[in-house]
């Protein structure tokens, strides 16, 4: 099972989190590997967590369980940190650094853990975590919407994927309205060259 | 979702197992489907919805799950092919249709699709649905992926013309939300505007207890050919080899394989996944026993397979060891590592045990009522006037999430359409007020015969109907009493006023809940009519759902509100009111201009919240 490679992507209702996870899949079936994906929905709108799954080679469960993931996409740190039980050491960890503080937070009196803290402990348990401002490279490329692209691009960039650049550029032509292609494959590439910068 | 109609033979696309079986439907010249939805079966009717001009079929949203059974019915006798598709508990709701048609057959293939939800993402009970096969005496299939679903549908058509019964489709959330690539065996059929043909036969049709004493005797006659039609079909196979047996079906069937490729065991093992479970395939089984002298059943939530396994093996005089439920968890969903274990407990053989990673506690992120929702509105003004003091069962949707804290306005619930018929029962059982809660669609759903029950048994209740123009929590379909669809506004078909009127409640009354001080006006003036005149009364509070309007409407926000420097820090909107958009840093309250949706209704409880206009750019 070596070929295998599992990706558990995470974040919060309205991030676009779905839509991530399938481009991926989709560029996987483009390029003839065997794929399959998990989603759970239902209450995506309405501000909960929203988990998806992509299994790419010889793996049937679409479904990744704890220690099971090779790639975390974590849209959001605390979800980031709260995903953890799924990622092994080895595991390549890619966070968005900026927060959405849950109501329990914001009205609960809970408490939302420092930022940095929350990069130490995702970095002492997996060295390959990269935490960064994704939001900005979105907001860069013109849209803050496109932050799931982006978060895409930058583990495409990373070479964690086996998918080639062309082939996400041709799924993001068949997957998003023709006005939204060209600000989505530029937030694809501005996280693809950020992605190969931090495997230097 | 275009492709499902124009993709072409040996095409080859990434699907969701709702939208797989919508394919095989289409391959098999359905000509009629119809649904309420419900996760995780909601995608179905969704996708066939927006095809249906394209692929020119009758489609509808069915006002229940047992109205969609048997207006499918109908198509079925004269016919034409139908499919039905509905969550686990709709089943139950269309369980009265559903066992009698079985007797009365079909005449044209008639799928009915039931998406069970082990682990209870979105759904009141994790009840597995293959029982109802077993106690309907119809054929039952499993898929255990996107792929499966699609070429079982095909399968179920085909079996249930075979046998003219209705054929059970049963997937659970991880195949109806799964995503896999799914190749087409061939095109979709060139479907014809459904023009059927009924041909009267009240002998056969009309189940009065002379004709349904035949028809039971002719289901099971069906049912011995049906047993012989499961022992051979090709949707149960054996894979591997050895002396070891598994048993599994639907997506347990791949955690399965998984963990015996992780336990190295795979080929070594015998692997026998079913496919048709209904009739069991005894014939089968009693083969594959006879093969192995160990054999663990693996499935989720109840011990449907492992009890028909044993009694094939007493009846076989098997003398092999058989486990299932002693060490597969009967609650919630499997996975890998609990399959895994199971395996490797059974078979003593060594399970490498993972570290895995310790979540520390972090806040929790529970879904909540959206910025700006009516229902929020709605229960701030009846808690104002009611208290916590009165009784609040509530029904099933978006507003169910009044429970949490701090509005807490629920205090029952069981299934669509309890809230009022509870109540009712509440009203004579103890003293206290009681006020219920119902979602427009789910009143259409199953709110009517418990108003109706209410008003003639002098329940003593106020309802509020809690009318968003929407079936929200499932995706924004329509029901009869829309004014907005997806596709644009419209004239309400069956307005709420009308039904609710036709009932002769005591009073009812029709509120915008985002107009506070009127609505708690209103609240008040029932709450002493309550007192003074015990009956039924009705508010309908009514304001659409913001995201749907948004997307219908394409209105632009001309509002936002802050806080300004008059706060004291006194907390009430936290505490009463409780928009997700309300930020409380260092004592003070500050509204996230992001989440704020202009609502209005916070300014209107607290004299320091501002407007401010947005520029037009």
């Amino acid at each position: 099972m070596d070929d295998m490679v599992r990706v558990f992507c995470v974040g919060v209702g309205g991030q676009g989190v779905l839509l991530a996870s399938r481009l991926i899949g989709e560029t996987a079936l483009l390029e003839g590997l065997r794929v399959s994906m998990s989603e759970v929905h239902g209450m995506a709108q309405r501000g909960g967590v929203v988990e998806t799954s992509v299994v790419l080679g010889k793996r049937y469960s679409p479904v990744l369980s704890d220690g099971e993931a090779d790639i975390m996409l974590a849209f959001e740190p605390l979800e980031a940190l709260r995903g953890i039980s799924r990622c092994h050491s080895e595991s390549v960890i890619v966070v968005n650094s900026v927060p959405i503080p849950p109501f329990t937070v914001t009205q609960g009196g809970q408490v939302y853990p420092e930022i940095e803290e929350i990069e130490k402990h995702l970095k002492d348990l997996v060295s390959k975590t990269f935490m960064l401002d994704a939001l900005r490279l979105a907001r860069d490329a013109g849209s803050e919407r496109s932050l799931n692209v982006v978060m895409v691009g930058i583990v495409a960039g990373m070479g964690c994927l086996p998918l080639k650049k062309d082939s996400f550029f041709q799924t993001i032509k068949k997957l998003l309205p023709p006005n939204l292609v060209e600000v989505n494959i530029k937030s694809f590439d501005l996280g693809y060259v950020v992605g190969r910068e931090l495997t230097r | 979702m275009r492709e499902l109609i124009t993709a072409g033979k040996g095409e080859r696309l990434f699907l969701l197992g709702n939208e797989a079986i919508v394919r095989g439907a289409l391959e098999s010249s359905v000509a009629f489907v119809s649904a309420y939805p419900g996760t995780p079966s909601s995608e179905i009717i969704d996708t066939f919805y927006e095809l249906r001009k394209e692929a020119g079929l009758r489609v509808e949203y069915a006002v229940n799950e047992k109205v969609s059974v048997e207006t499918a019915a109908a198509a079925a006798i004269s016919g034409i092919r139908s499919l039905v598709a509905m969550k686990h508990v709709g089943l139950n709701v269309a369980a009265d249709a559903f066992m009698t048609l079985a007797y009365v057959g079909v005449r044209a293939g008639m799928v009915i699709v039931s998406a069970d939800d082990p682990s209870l993402h979105s759904s009141q009970n994790e009840q597995d649905n293959r029982f109802y096969a077993r106690m309907a005496l119809v054929p039952l299939l499993e898929p255990a992926t996107p792929q499966e679903a699609y070429s079982m549908t095909k399968a179920a058509f085909k079996l249930s013309e075979k046998f003219s019964v209705p054929c059970l489709l049963r997937t659970t959330t991880r195949v109806s939300h799964a995503r896999g690539v799914v190749m087409f065996e061939s095109k979709p059929a060139e479907i014809k505007p459904a023009t059927g043909l009924f041909e009267k036969d009240p002998m056969k049709y009309v189940v009065v207890p002379m004709v349904g004493r035949q028809l039971r005797l002719k289901l099971l006659d069906k049912w011995k050919a049906m047993e012989e039609e499961s022992s051979g079909s090709e949707l149960n196979f054996v894979e591997g080899d050895g002396s070891w047996g598994i048993v599994t079906s639907g997506v347990s069937y791949l955690y399965v394989l998984d963990a015996l490729e992780e336990l190295e065991l795979i080929g070594k093992v015998k692997v026998a996944k079913l496919g048709m479970t209904s009739p069991f395939p005894s014939g089968f089984i009693g083969g594959f026993l006879e093969e192995i002298n160990k054999l663990l059943v693996v499935e989720e939530l109840e011990p449907y397979i492992e009890e028909h396994v044993r009694g094939v093996a007493h009846e076989v005089g098997w003398k092999g060891v058989v486990c299932g439920k002693d060490v597969i968890p009967r609650a919630f969903e499997l996975n890998v590592p609990i399959v895994k274990r199971a395996i490797a407990r059974f078979f003593d053989v060594n399970v490498g045990e993972k570290k895995i990673f310790a979540v520390p506690e972090l806040p929790a992120r529970p879904p909540n009522l959206c910025p700006g929702c009516p229902h929020r509105a709605t229960y701030y003004s009846v808690k104002k006037v009611f208290g916590d003091d009165a009784i609040y069962p509530t029904d099933i949707g978006c507003y169910t999430l009044g429970l949490l804290p701090p509005l807490k306005m629920a205090d029952f619930l069981i299934c669509m359409g309890s809230s009022v018929s509870t109540a009712g029962g509440f009203s004579v059982v103890q003293d206290k007020p009681v006020v219920a809660f119902i979602g427009d669609s789910t009143f259409f759903h199953a709110g009517i015969p418990g108003l109706i029950n209410a008003v003639a048994n002098d329940h003593r209740i106020l309802l509020v109907v809690l009318d968003n123009s929407t079936t929200a929590m499932t995706g924004h379909q329509p029901h009869p009493g829309v004014s907005m669809t997806k596709e644009g506004r419209c004239e309400p078909k069956v307005p709420l006023e009308n039904v609710i009127g036709a009932c002769r409640v005591k009073k009812l009354e029709v509120v915008n809940p985002l107009n506070v001080r009127r609505a708690i006006k209103t609240f008040e003036v029932l709450r002493q009519e309550l007192i003074d005149e015990p009956g039924v009364y009705v508010v309908v509070s009514r304001s659409p759902c913001p995201l749907l309007e948004r997307r219908v409407t394409r209105k632009k926000q001309m509002v936002y509100f802050v806080v300004d420097d008059s706060c004291d820090g006194c907390g009430r909107c936290i505490d009463e009111l409780a928009c997700p958009a309300f930020v409380r840093e260092d004592g003070l309250v500050s509204i996230n201009r992001l989440l704020c949706i202009g609502c209005t209704v916070c300014a209107q409880i607290c004299d320091s919240i501002k407007p401010v206009k947005i520029k037009k750019k």
